[in-house]
């Protein structure tokens, strides 16, 4: 989180309004997850099957291809590797918190 | 010119609705309150009024669709009684939360258990930490100039609160009294245009409404909400001083009867003032010093006030038409309590109507009676129940 000072109530928009449209890039979500899609990039065919489903807009892609997955917006919420037609899945969900993790 | 007019309590409802032209109502129907949106989707069929008026399945739905209307910049109205208040409950602090000005007329019944249609405050009484303006009324006259002062009170720039209209189930909604209607014109010139400041309709500036607030935001929204109830104190009181220079009917916190040189005085809500008021005549007559207070704005509370206009007043008496089950006595009774903490009056809860059970005059003069002994020196109970049998 940044350390900037918050607002008061005396500058607030009322009602929990939020007066910025694309605000929601700015709030990170990704806390909340307890599995991680894992790209496997060599089995992927960019059919963007995940890049349409995703709830999120978590898919990253570049010309057409997917390029990888944002964590800090992705809720681990399976559809990508639900959907994922590939022969030989090109996603995979993880347990979030494995030993190998924390040595990122 | 003003009309005078014979109508129910409902029939005037629906025709300060009529007379505001909300652009949406969306309700649902229950006892007593039906009569309400059925008088009011004829003048919808009719083409009396431009209302977007919609049927929903149930209060939850009601409510929630006028929040959205609401948000969308609509001047929204529902109306309800009871049960169908509580179904509404979670959408009911959405709409204060939200900061929405939704009018909502509701008719006062008991809620159930055992199933009641009568009059009672519970359901009221329940939504007063909501974060809703509450105003109460005595009659058909007053139940109709709430409703239109509601549309200007909760629209107020610094307030953007919903206002609850409160009148008593069946005593005034269904009972037919004569009284005064404004020109249509002069309500439509009173309450004016609906220009709320965000709206979800407003494309140039899109917002986002209700979004997720959690520990770092929803503190600070909380006390916003705070300050408008400060507000909604001064906007109560301007409105009702306006609405008196254009119909010769004033408003104000709450109205006093003979209660200057009082030295027991009765306060409490709706249609029981009334006869409390006949109470107050007869025993006047014979010599005794008894005064009312009626209060006609619950939420917020005019707890200063009260404590300046009863600070002369050695007993007073509050009736709550609704139990909170706290052993500590009704609603009204423990806001009295705070209101007068730290002064030397003697004060008694009188729980009396409940599941609208009749509460006539000797009722009323029973507890005068009551409250003279207390004030002789005798003891009372804090808290007594009139009208049940033992």
């Amino acid at each position: 989180m940044s350390k900037e000072k918050k607002p008061g109530w005396k500058d607030l928009p009322r009602g929990g309004l939020i007066l910025d449209a694309g605000n929601a890039h700015e709030y990170q979500t990704g806390g909340w997850r307890i599995k991680r899609p894992e790209w496997i990039e060599e089995n992927c065919i960019h059919c963007l099957f995940c890049w349409v489903y995703c709830p999120d807009s978590s898919i990253e892609t570049q010309e057409g291809k997917m390029t990888g997955i944002n964590y800090e917006h992705c809720k681990g919420c399976g559809i990508c590797a639900e959907v994922c037609p590939a022969k030989k899945t090109a996603i995979e969900m993880e347990p979030e918190g494995r030993k190998e993790d924390s040595d990122e | 010119m003003s009309k005078r007019v014979a109508l129910t309590g409902n029939e005037a409802i629906a025709k300060a609705m009529q007379q505001i032209n909300p652009d949406v109502v969306a309700a649902y129907p229950i006892t007593p309150q039906t009569e309400i949106v059925q008088i009011f989707s004829k003048y919808v069929a009719d083409g009396e009024v431009d209302t977007e008026f919609v049927t929903v399945e149930s209060e939850h739905s009601a409510m929630s669709a006028v929040v959205g209307s609401a948000a969308g910049g609509a001047r929204s109205m529902t109306a309800t009684s009871a049960n169908g208040l509580a179904l509404m409950w979670e959408i009911v602090y959405i709409a204060a939360s939200t900061r929405l000005p939704i009018v909502m007329p509701v008719v006062n019944r008991a809620l159930s258990a055992p199933i009641n249609i009568h009059c009672d405050h519970s359901d009221a009484m329940g939504a007063r930490d909501s974060g809703w303006i509450q105003l109460f009324s005595e009659n058909a006259q007053e139940a109709y100039d709430n409703a239109i002062q509601a549309v200007r009170i909760g629209e107020h720039k610094d307030v953007l609160l919903p206002v609850m209209v409160n009148l008593d189930g069946f005593i005034i909604s269904h009972a037919v009294e004569n009284f005064n209607i404004n020109e249509p014109e002069k309500v439509q010139e009173f309450i004016g245009e609906y220009k709320p400041e965000h709206t979800l309709l407003d494309k140039e500036n899109p917002i986002t409404v209700g979004p997720l607030d959690l520990q770092d935001y929803y503190f600070e929204h909380k006390r916003q909400q705070s300050e408008a109830m400060k507000y909604a104190l001064q906007a109560v009181k301007d409105v009702g001083q306006e609405y008196g220079r254009l119909t010769g009917r004033e408003y104000g916190y709450f109205s006093e009867y003979r209660v200057d040189d009082a030295e027991i005085v009765l306060i409490g809500m709706g249609s029981t003032m009334g006869t409390a008021r006949a109470a107050v005549d007869e025993l006047r007559e014979q010599g005794v010093k008894v005064g009312l207070i009626k209060i006609r704005m619950f939420r917020p509370f005019p707890g200063e006030e009260l404590a300046r206009a009863l600070a002369h007043v050695p007993v007073i008496g509050v009736l709550d038409r609704a139990e909170s089950f706290s052993n500590n006595g009704g609603p009204l009774f423990t806001d009295m309590h705070v209101a007068l903490y730290g002064q030397e009056h003697k004060l008694y809860d009188f729980i009396y109507g409940l599941g609208g059970r009749d509460t006539n005059v000797s009722h009323l003069k029973g507890i005068f009676s009551m409250l003279q002994k207390a004030k002789d020196g005798e003891a009372l109970d804090r808290v007594n129940y009139i009208g049940v049998r033992e």
